[in-house]
């Protein structure tokens, strides 16, 4: 018994040592090029709205080519993969790359392969200024934007004397940041409710219209903590919070289970939230979004596909992703994963402006979408220190979100916290 | 070889040359045996340990993978933030608000599971269960469960009429909360390795001490617990260098994972983690991770030094003296501090 017993532990053992040695030793799979079979590796993450079916498409368009999609879990875990094997090897062929560190892949621009010249007119001219370095090289092909609109519970509308038909909403809520606020206040009069889910939401629609939040684009260093316009947006933002927010920390259980339990009123959404909502709130019937946007337009989120210029097949790489990001292909991922289109072909698109969502009370959401994305006017400046000033002011919002300072002290603690950035 | 062994006849040469190889093999097989484990343990162990020093001196890159050399900068940078010291005022509440009541916990369950009990196995076994949860699945299920607003503890307490408690904003409750999941995953695992060690104990003694009219508690108290103390010393240890480097927990605790917007529940290695991973500082994270080392060398010997002079080797030292009583006086603290094989001369 014993006997058997080690020897299975010992064929156990070397079994695993082989394991080991194999996939130390084992070169790094060369193609070969000339014959014309390339095997093309596409990392990707969350739901991209890359379907099995446009990989095998592009396959039997270009014979030879396989394609192998590696999907990461999150974002986090895409960006720590992204760059611990940027400048060495390891990378996919084509990595996808989400514009929240898009400005940190900035710094290492020339590790990337540049997008050919002729097609930068494909996409929204702010989505091509994001991607491009300060030699002019545009780096990143971009799949999906962002555009923001207002999602809304009609019944908790209604119940407040507030309109609940979503044009009337859209022109209820049509003007700046101050009258947003006034309806929230009306709003909060009427029903003692929250209007929004989160200060630390409604921020991220703010920041995303102010030219130069952070940093001086310049020089590079941080100008957050003396900017007027900051200031200005974090305090109005704040004073309207203390009665308007539901105070949910967003991504949060409780946030999931508020957009279901009627929580607040509204919320900031980007193309990609309806989603969201719609997996949360499955047996509410009446949330719906209105075309409007305070202050004009906005954009949060939104992602790219880089070819990482240490890569076996290169020029086979940049073709993919030339087609991946061609319209035909947005419009797909649209269909797929509710991923507005970042091509100005693809927005004047049928498909895309007729497309309507039964679960938000049958909206043309495309057709609002389209409209929302061309009200975009500013593309802020984001440095490579965008990441880490950004999220001391999320923390700095939490802060007085949950009670624990009042905004001054919160500020104060910020700006404290960003000058030891360095 | 040396000259004058050579006019030494042929035979004693030869095994004077045998006895030497033999010396030699008997010498020198042992370490050739282990070998293998050093060789690999320098390789993956000792060669990023000494790289994490060199790197920790540096403002490195690693994306490039260039650095410049900085000196002590980055230690004097971690030990000047002063989010390092709220991590580690927090890495020590949540390693005491665990490992306390953790190993007390384990302590009576383990003397429960030691009695005779029906479906013995069933019960030692379940105890386990916890420990083989994933870390990441009880931090979403407590995540849940102590929801501010929509939380199943809160919604507890408010039907109770009590005010409901602020789980991610107040310090001292999220460390409560996050000692809560690392007591449930690690208590049993505890409980396991003293109630092996409990096994050990000579069951004459609890004999003795019925005979001699002790109770249960005093049997506990005066027995089972001496008996523990090299257990109990390896618990007390293991549960530091776990305690001071609770990550997963606190990481899982929030959506973020970045300890809290005031760093109320910001802990050592997720400070650490933060600054490597979400800053790419990797020269800061590196000289951090050395002074979590030397404190973790710290406490555990502080704690070793503890264990040693509250839990006194009684058992030990009836075993090596059988004529004495088992229940003796307690000793003076003085008597103590000394090391316990010198006290039992």
């Amino acid at each position: 018994m014993v006997t058997r017993k080690h020897n299975i532990i010992r064929f156990g053992a070397g079994a695993a040592a082989v394991g080991l040695l194999l996939t130390g030793c084992a070169p790094a799979a060369e193609d070969d090029a000339a014959s014309g079979d390339v095997t093309l590796t596409v990392g990707t993450f969350n739901d991209s709205g890359f379907a099995d079916e446009m990989f095998a498409e592009y396959e039997e368009l270009n014979p030879g080519v396989k394609i192998v999609h590696n999907k990461a879990a999150t974002t986090d875990d895409a960006r720590t993969n992204f760059f611990q094997k940027l400048g060495k090897t390891g990378l996919s062929d084509i990595e996808y790359v989400e514009g929240d560190w898009l400005p940190e892949v900035m710094e290492y621009a020339d590790l990337l392969a540049p997008v050919p010249a002729d097609l930068k007119d494909r996409w929204l001219d702010w989505k091509v200024e994001e991607a491009t370095d300060p030699e002019g090289n545009l780096i990143g092909y971009g799949t999906d934007i962002g555009p923001l609109a207002i999602c809304y519970r009609s019944d908790l509308f209604e119940g407040a004397g507030l309109p609940t038909d979503r044009d009337a909403v859209a022109e209820l809520l049509g003007g700046d940041w101050a009258r947003y606020f006034e309806i929230g206040d009306q709003y909060v009069e009427a029903t003692g409710l929250p209007f929004f889910d989160s200060a630390r939401g409604v921020w991220q629609g703010m920041i995303n219209q102010i030219a130069v939040p952070y940093e001086d684009p310049k020089t590079g260093e941080i100008i957050a903590t003396e900017n007027d316009e900051v200031r200005k947006s974090y305090d109005q933002l704040l004073a309207a919070s203390s009665t308007q927010s539901a105070h949910l920390s967003q991504w949060s259980t409780d946030w999931y289970a508020a957009m279901a339990n009627g929580g607040f009123a509204t919320m900031l959404c980007p193309g990609w939230m309806l989603g969201v909502i719609e997996g949360n709130a499955k047996d509410v019937t009446t949330w719906d979004v209105a075309n409007v946007f305070p202050n004009g337009g906005g954009n949060w989120g939104g992602s790219y596909l880089t070819v990482p210029a240490s890569g076996a097949n290169v020029e086979e790489a940049q073709k993919l992703a030339d087609w991946l990001t061609a319209p035909e292909q947005q419009l797909k991922y649209f269909e797929n994963a509710g991923l507005f289109p970042s091509q100005v072909e693809a927005m004047s698109s049928p498909i895309l402006l007729e497309a309507t969502n039964p679960f938000f009370n049958d909206a043309p959401i495309g057709q609002i979408f389209s409209d929302r994305a061309q009200a975009v006017e500013v593309a802020p400046f984001k440095g490579e220190l965008y990441f880490q000033v950004a999220t001391a002011m999320g923390d700095a919002i939490a802060r007085v979100e949950d009670g624990t300072q009042d905004a001054g002290a919160s500020w104060d603690q910020w700006v404290e916290k960003v000058n030891s950035i360095e | 070889m040396p000259s004058h062994r050579s006019i030494l006849p042929q035979r004693n040469g030869d095994s004077a040359l045998r006895e030497k190889l033999t010396r030699w093999d008997v010498k020198s097989a042992p370490y050739l045996y282990i070998a293998p484990f050093f060789l690999i343990f320098v390789a993956t162990g000792l060669f990023p340990i000494g790289y994490t020093a060199v790197i920790s001196l540096m403002e490195w890159d690693m994306v490039r993978g260039t650095g410049e050399f900085v000196g002590f900068d980055q230690y004097w940078r971690v030990l000047s933030a002063p989010d390092f010291w709220i991590a580690l005022r927090n890495t020590v509440s949540i390693f005491l608000l665990s490992t306390i009541p953790q190993l007390v916990a384990a302590i009576i369950i383990a003397a429960a599971l030691d009695r005779n009990i029906r479906a013995r196995t069933f019960w030692r076994m379940s105890v386990l269960v916890p420990y083989v949860m994933a870390p990441v699945a009880v931090a979403l299920i407590f995540s849940n469960m102590f929801g501010d607003k929509f939380g199943l503890v809160n919604s507890l307490l408010t039907q109770l009429g009590m005010t409901s408690i602020p789980w991610h904003t107040d310090p001292f409750a999220s460390h409560v909360a996050i000692a809560t999941m690392v007591n449930f995953r690690w208590t049993g695992y505890n409980t396991l390795i003293l109630l092996a060690a409990m096994q050990a104990i000579p069951r004459e003694y609890y004999e003795a001490a019925t005979v001699d009219g002790a109770g249960a508690i005093r049997q506990f108290l005066s027995i089972t617990i001496p008996g523990l103390r090299g257990t109990l010393i390896f618990v007390v240890v293991t549960s530091t260098i776990g305690g001071l480097q609770v990550f997963d927990e606190p990481r899982m605790y929030d959506h973020t994972g970045t300890g809290g917007p005031d760093n109320q529940w910001l802990t050592i290695a997720l400070y650490l983690y933060n600054v490597g991973w979400g800053e790419w500082d990797f020269g800061r994270a590196a000289a951090m991770a050395w002074i979590l080392f030397a404190l973790i060398l710290l406490v555990g010997l502080i704690n070793l030094i503890v264990t040693r002079g509250l839990v006194r080797d009684d058992a030990a030292a009836v075993a090596e003296n059988p004529g004495r009583r088992v229940l003796r006086p307690r000793r003076t603290t003085h008597d103590n501090a000394r090391p316990v094989e010198e006290a039992n001369r």
